[in-house]
């Protein structure tokens, strides 16, 4: 249906955004997130956390190249990948949630892109001076003073992108020791490999990129509409208020216009260069910026606040026909978020279940099945097992094995004199173990016979057990 | 941006589904450009490295990339890191090295893949000799005709059993006792059914007693009086469950008929003397070692 008359570019130069500085409830609380979630993500790998000799004292750790994952008091092997599969879902149905009861907070509030993007526009501004400034710095040719202060703000964004990277690297080793490394030239490529790129996507995407991640880039705000419905609170311009919007003239009747003046203050403090009053779209990261800005216009003009502000669509229609909105309560507490709420807390307590009881010694049977089984020339027939134990302990435990239940079912193990065998702190061991039955028992002359092979450690009460099958020789 | 959504004046596809339409915006430009950059760099691409099939083979590309040399470079890496290893299971005495966990890895890791590529077309991928009665001796049992230590399996797998490339493979013969007329068939009957006896089968008693003098005569000085064997004449024992061509009465008439003449070729210039060390450690950590 398009009207146009000439064709339509195929392409089109971004227009850059100025977000003119805004003062507020909501950019009041933008700037304590913003210092928590920096704080957060600058301060966690400086956490000391003291596991023992044989552990690394750092709180959060990815310990990649010993395959071990730390988080203050738990330890998560590679074995135990599904309690981060678990987490993941969690933060998944965590932002359906949010987003079904609220919109988009995740994207306005808490997503790095936004909160670094934020970062970048203070600088930005603190450089070069509030919105009017910039624009016509922007249009500016180029001369000492666009010089000096791009090469100021550039400067500022890069250091800020270098500390942003270097945060990173600290997740995955210890960080004490690899702040001198760097510092000394003598740390691994990879690391600083890793701090050059990502303060090279810090630069780009927080200095440049900007709301065209989430436009372009981001699949989350294709995905949000469909976790919104009429009762999801989101920011929304009260249109029936607004309109027509205008600038009132003397000798004019009062109601003429509507409260919008026009004054496009919710557009000039838009990060995302959009107008909330097309209503919701793509584009809308829902960041309250634009609310704080019409409430000041609204108290300058003497009109009750709230012509932009946290909405329901559904409160929308009851306003217009006017009638009092449903309270917040009522849209956060519906079924859709109670089932989300629901399914999201019953596997934060199956997850927590599971660290609680799980034990801190494992194993795991292969049974080695070529051939199935050797005779002996005693005629006894024997099979044989790697088994993998695991100590999840800090210090070397002496695991004892043993096949209790079947008294015919002798065990001994490859290399190791006695059913003792010593794992590592923190270590596993893939130890091969013999099962011999006696000639002419029932385990050596069926086909299969499933048994239990226990594992207990020395001094301790906790006994596990692995299930397999003995193959004998069937007559 | 000046609102890509605005709904006032931005023309849609003129496509509705269920009433939502479809913005018909302009690219980005910077797009267009990562786009106009894919192109420059598939053509800067072309000419660094191999990119065009020509009749034979391909243009080289002017900086002389080719897989197969980095394949041949990783090969030499691989080996010079191995190198090291070699070098320790040479220099570490034969019986010390399941003592040192890290060259013990190595040489269980090597000497399987040794083993996979030079033993098991006889003995089989799992070392148990293919199957019962194959003739080709099972690895993982407690019986060795020409002993179990890693030195005796050193020795067996450097010069072999009764080949001619080597003169210090083991060597033993077997008479043939029934096709050359050694024995009688009656006498060959009565031998069976001892043989029977003393590995614990059903036999027939009256024959077999008849057969232990049969034996003592004409078996004992290679299988041992009680049949328990003999290591240095690769005699297996015969008082046991375990058999290389067979334990039932027909497979032990066969043998004491025909004898058998298992050979196996010696790997001395096949195998450095290190590999072998790491196959023998290999077969000896299997579960039967001595």
């Amino acid at each position: 249906m398009s009207t146009a008359e000439e064709p339509e570019k195929l392409y089109a130069a971004r227009e850059p955004v100025f977000p003119r500085r805004v003062k507020g409830e909501f950019r009041t609380l933008k700037w304590w997130l913003m210092g928590l979630m920096l704080g957060i993500y600058y301060v966690t790998p400086w956490i000391r956390w003291d596991r023992g000799p044989n552990l690394p004292d750092q709180a959060v750790l990815v310990d990649l190249a010993n395959r071990r994952f730390f988080f203050f008091m738990v330890e998560i092997w590679p074995h135990e990948f599904y309690f981060v599969a678990g987490l993941l879902i969690m933060a998944g149905i965590g932002l359906f949630l949010f987003t079904s009861a609220l919109g988009r907070v995740w994207c306005g509030y808490a997503c790095p892109q936004t909160v670094w993007t934020d970062l970048y526009i203070l600088v930005e501004r603190w450089v070069e001076g509030d919105r009017n400034a910039r624009l016509r710095l922007h249009r500016q040719k180029w001369g000492a003073e666009k010089f000096r202060k791009y090469m100021t703000k550039w400067a500022l964004w890069l250091l800020i992108g270098l500390a942003t990277g270097g945060a990173w690297v600290f997740y995955f080793t210890d960080a004490p020791t690899l702040l001198v490394d760097l510092l000394t030239f003598s740390a691994h490529p990879v690391a600083y490999g890793t701090i050059a790129f990502l303060t090279a996507t810090t630069f780009l995407f927080g200095g440049f990129f900007r709301e065209q991640v989430c436009i372009y880039g981001c699949p989350w705000p294709r995905i949000q509409a469909a976790m919104m419905d009429e009762d999801t609170i989101t920011i929304s311009y009260r249109e029936w208020r607004g309109e027509p919007r205008g600038k009132h003239r003397k000798g004019e009747p009062e109601d003429a216009h509507g409260d919008c003046i026009d004054c496009m203050a919710c557009v000039n403090v838009c990060p995302m260069g959009i107008d909330i009053r097309d209503g919701q779209q793509l584009a809308c990261i829902t960041c309250g910026l634009c609310i704080d800005a019409c409430n000041d216009v609204m108290d300058r003009i003497d009109r009750p606040r709230g012509l932009i502000g946290y909405l329901a669509l559904s409160d929308e229609v009851r306003e217009r026909a006017g009638n009092e909105p449903k309270s917040v309560w009522k849209h956060v507490f519906r079924p859709r978020t109670i089932v989300y709420t629901t399914l999201w807390a019953g596997i934060g307590l199956g997850l927590l279940v599971a660290l609680f009881l799980r034990t801190d010694i494992d194993m795991s049977i292969s049974p080695i099945r070529n051939p199935t089984y050797v005779t002996l020339s005693d005629g006894s027939i024997r099979n044989t097992y790697d088994i993998r134990l695991r100590n999840m302990y800090a210090e070397p435990r002496q695991f004892y094995l043993t096949v209790a239940d079947n008294p015919s079912i002798t065990l001994t193990m490859e290399g190791v004199q006695g059913q003792l065998v010593t794992v590592g702190p923190d270590e596993q061991l893939i130890q091969r173990v013999y099962l011999v039955a006696s000639p002419g028992t029932a385990a050596a002359t069926t086909a299969a016979t499933p048994v239990r092979i226990w594992v207990s450690v020395t001094g301790e009460t906790d006994r596990i057990y692995g299930e397999t099958v003995f193959n004998g020789r069937a007559q | 941006m000046a609102a890509p959504n605005s709904k006032h004046d931005r023309p849609t596809t003129g496509h509705s589904w269920d009433g939502i339409e479809e913005f018909d915006n302009p690219l980005p430009r910077w797009w267009l450009w990562i786009f106009y950059a894919t192109i420059i760099w598939s053509v800067v691409y072309w000419i660094l490295f191999p990119a065009w099939p020509l009749i034979n083979g391909a243009t080289a590309g002017v900086l002389g990339y080719s897989s197969r040399q980095d394949v041949e470079a990783e090969m030499v890496a691989v080996d010079d890191a191995n190198a090291v290893w070699y070098q320790r299971l040479l220099d570490t005495n034969l019986n010390d090295i399941a003592e040192d966990p890290e060259l013990q890895r190595f040489a269980v890791n090597a000497g399987a893949a040794i083993f996979r590529a030079q033993c098991s077309q006889c003995h089989g991928a799992g070392a148990d000799g293919l199957r019962p009665g194959s003739g080709f001796p099972n690895l993982l049992d407690d019986e060795w005709m020409w002993g179990g230590t890693t030195e005796d399996i050193v020795q067996t797998v450097t010069y072999g059993i009764r080949n001619e490339d080597f003169p210090d493979a083991r060597y033993s013969e077997m008479p043939s006792f029934g096709r050359d007329g050694l024995l009688t068939d009656e006498e060959i009957t009565q031998v069976v059914n001892h043989v029977l006896n003393i590995s614990g089968q059903a036999h027939d008693a009256a024959l077999a007693e008849a057969g232990a003098e049969v034996f003592d005569l004409n078996c004992s000085s290679c299988h041992g009086v009680d049949g328990g064997g003999d290591q240095f004449q690769g005699a297996p024992a015969l008082n046991n469950a375990i058999w290389l061509y067979g334990g039932s009465e027909a497979e032990i008439t066969a043998s004491v008929q025909n004898a058998h003449f298992g050979v196996m070729p010696g790997f001395a210039d096949r195998l450095s003397e290190a590999q072998i060390r790491a196959v023998a450690s290999y077969v000896h950590q299997l579960g039967g070692g001595q």
